[in-house]
């Protein structure tokens, strides 16, 4: 339900189904793991074609992933979000910190 | 108004059963027409009720959550019920950004509650227990 890579400096979570108060812990695990071993990471692309559903759980974890990236002068890009899945972001106000992209491509060079 | 159908589950405060909740009571709102956009505030709706279940009124024990949902021509109503701690002071529970956990968490559940129902009525009683009881309005137009 999780996968990750790293582009030079950016962490890519790809995430898979449904992201509520069950399954956000080890998305923050994994997230946090990989940013612990590695210092030289900064910006955190989330990939979300895959994500079917998200409630206020899963923007918190979110949100405590941005500030730690934000301490680290990154940013916190959605990648390929649905109309469903978009709207829950916005509504949280998560476009006021984050990028939203089509592709990991302009991920990357944002 | 004539109730036309109605459910109701009780099930243990553990979060996998946030799923489970949300998932069954959109099965139920799908014998209505509804949009795809209106079962979805619905399901994020009943997933933050639920899960405030889980976290604030059941914390550190376990403990029983009600969901009960009924419809007539005009509306579907949803109550999430639990017999946990209670809430002191709904009014600042309401506020947006208000959390008791600030580390993990945005303080946005019930103000998702507010901006995806069309009504929210919140009762709540020191270790008594929260009652949330939810209304979405059938659009009369689509027939």
């Amino acid at each position: 339900m999780l996968s990750a890579e790293t582009v030079n400096q950016a962490l890519i979570i790809s995430l898979e189904g449904e992201l509520d108060l069950h399954t956000a812990p080890p998305f923050k695990q994994c997230i946090d793991s990989h940013l612990a071993k590695n210092m030289a990471l900064k910006d955190l692309i989330l990939r979300m074609d895959k994500i079917k559903f998200i409630d206020s759980s899963g923007l918190g974890v979110i949100l405590g992933r941005y500030k730690l990236i934000e301490q680290r002068g990154g940013k916190l890009v959605f990648v390929a979000c649905n109309p469903q899945v978009q709207r829950i972001l916005k509504l949280s106000g998560m476009q006021k910190i984050a990028y939203f992209t089509d592709s990991v491509k302009e991920a990357l060079s944002l | 108004m004539d109730v036309k159908n109605w459910v109701r589950l009780e099930f243990p405060s553990e979060s996998v059963n946030v799923l489970f909740a949300r998932t069954a009571v959109a099965v139920f709102a799908s014998q209505l027409d509804l949009t795809l956009e209106e079962i979805e505030d619905i399901k994020v709706a009943v997933s933050e009720a639920v899960s405030n279940c889980v976290i604030h009124a059941y914390r550190d024990t376990s403990g029983s959550i009600l969901v009960e949902c009924k419809y007539t021509t005009a509306e579907l109503e949803i109550t999430v019920e639990d017999f946990g701690c209670g809430i002191p002071d709904i009014v600042q529970a309401s506020e947006a950004g208000y959390t008791t956990i600030p580390e993990e968490r945005m303080g946005l559940g019930l103000v998702f509650m507010h901006e995806l129902m069309d009504h929210l009525n919140i009762a709540s009683e020191v270790s008594k227990g929260t009652r949330v009881v939810m209304t979405k309005k059938i659009p009369q137009s689509r027939g």
